[in-house]
């Protein structure tokens, strides 16, 4: 029963890694065993977000290498039950590992795993590749912006051309003030584009970039909407019908503005 | 009156309107993902089957992929364009 899901986007900097470590983080608490998989060789982060860094003593490299056995190379999240992480290798690139292999590993972790999570690097090169090899469903990541939806539509092709079917999308970083005022694509402009199921809408959130200062997911702040917008995801991977959050509270002066202008206007 | 309020103050597009048509061509694109070759095989096989029919200018004939306008005028679709001066046609099917 247990799954292997890939975090993707092509374009670099929409949030994978954030979403990689929240929504791994989400489905621990849930009481689901995971595992989360930095495939970034030579550019790891996940383990930074985590605040695991410290911890490392052998990476993903070192695993398909044989240098150490599995269950050495899995840190395991003290925080939280059931988490735990395989960070990639800093010092080699992307080419030290292979698809093959990639594939074997996650044979061996589902044994022990209910979900494994796979941080996927930017780029369709051999890091994509050995990200996906394994991948039963993909969680494709997106940002309001033309570069992130054309590079997501491309990795979508991609998927479907590999055979991971029925990819996702997660869009992340959206601003309810902007596309109210008709300065960001909406979620139906973006899923008109692109033609696929929506798993997720994660707000523009600061609370963002103070847990990942903290090395802190921002899925435990009951205060963030990213955290609730990320919960809210691990419900529907869990196979839960939960409605899509609406933006319409953190409008502020622009809300109070147009209610103005529509009393004028009247 | 809040629909002339909009065109006085709204004269330009919405951004979003300008990337959402933007991403649409250029996905159209992306997604045909069409090579010289693909093109040129198109061509040769087009004046294959016309010069059947009719004596045309192959020097100058002229095709592309490119995009147009929906039907209903509500949506950009790719189209294929071809320009194929005819300088003569035979009648010889008759």
């Amino acid at each position: 029963m247990s799954e292997v899901i890939v975090i993707t986007s092509g374009k670099g900097g929409v949030g994978k890694t954030t979403s990689t470590a929240n929504i791994g983080t989400g489905l621990a608490l849930s009481g689901s065993k995971t595992v989360l998989i930095d495939t970034d060789i030579g550019l790891r982060n996940l383990d930074v977000v985590m605040g695991l860094e410290n911890r490392i003593v052998y990476d993903l490299v070192d695993v398909v290498e044989g240098n150490c056995r599995v269950k050495q190379a899995l840190i395991k999240d003290k925080r939280f039950d059931g988490l735990y992480l395989i960070p990639a290798a800093q010092t080699r690139d992307k080419s030290a590992v292979k698809p093959e292999q990639m594939i074997k590993l996650c044979e061996e972790l589902r044994e022990e795993f209910d979900y494994i999570l796979i941080d996927c690097p930017a780029g369709i090169e051999q890091g994509f590749k050995n990200a996906i090899a394994a991948a039963d469903r993909a969680i494709v990541v997106t940002t309001p912006e033309v570069s992130a939806v054309r590079d997501a539509d491309r990795i979508i092709g991609l998927l479907e051309a590999n055979e991971i079917r029925n990819p996702k999308l997660l869009i992340n970083r959206l601003r309810a003030d902007m596309v109210k005022r008709g300065d960001m694509m909406s979620i139906d402009d973006i899923i008109d584009i692109l033609a696929i199921g929506l798993i997720g809408v994660v707000p523009d959130d600061e609370k963002i970039v103070v847990s990942t200062n903290r090395g802190e997911p921002a899925i435990c702040d009951s205060k963030s909407l990213a955290g609730q917008a990320f919960r809210n995801v691990v419900r529907r991977i869990k196979g839960e019908e939960v409605p899509f959050m609406t933006f319409t509270d953190d409008q502020g002066l622009v809300m109070k503005l147009k209610k103005l202008f529509g009393l004028k206007a009247n | 009156m809040l629909l002339d309020l909009g065109k006085i103050f709204g004269r330009s597009k919405n951004s979003k309107d300008v990337a959402k048509e933007r991403l649409k061509l250029v996905l159209i694109h992306d997604r045909a993902n069409v090579s010289p070759q693909f093109l040129e095989m198109l061509k040769s096989e087009i004046i294959k089957v016309i010069t059947n029919y009719m004596d045309i200018d192959e020097s100058s004939l002229e095709i592309q992929l490119t995009k147009t306008k929906s039907d209903d005028g509500e949506s950009v679709v790719p189209a294929l364009y071809a320009n194929i001066p005819i300088k003569n046609i035979r009648n010889s099917g008759k």
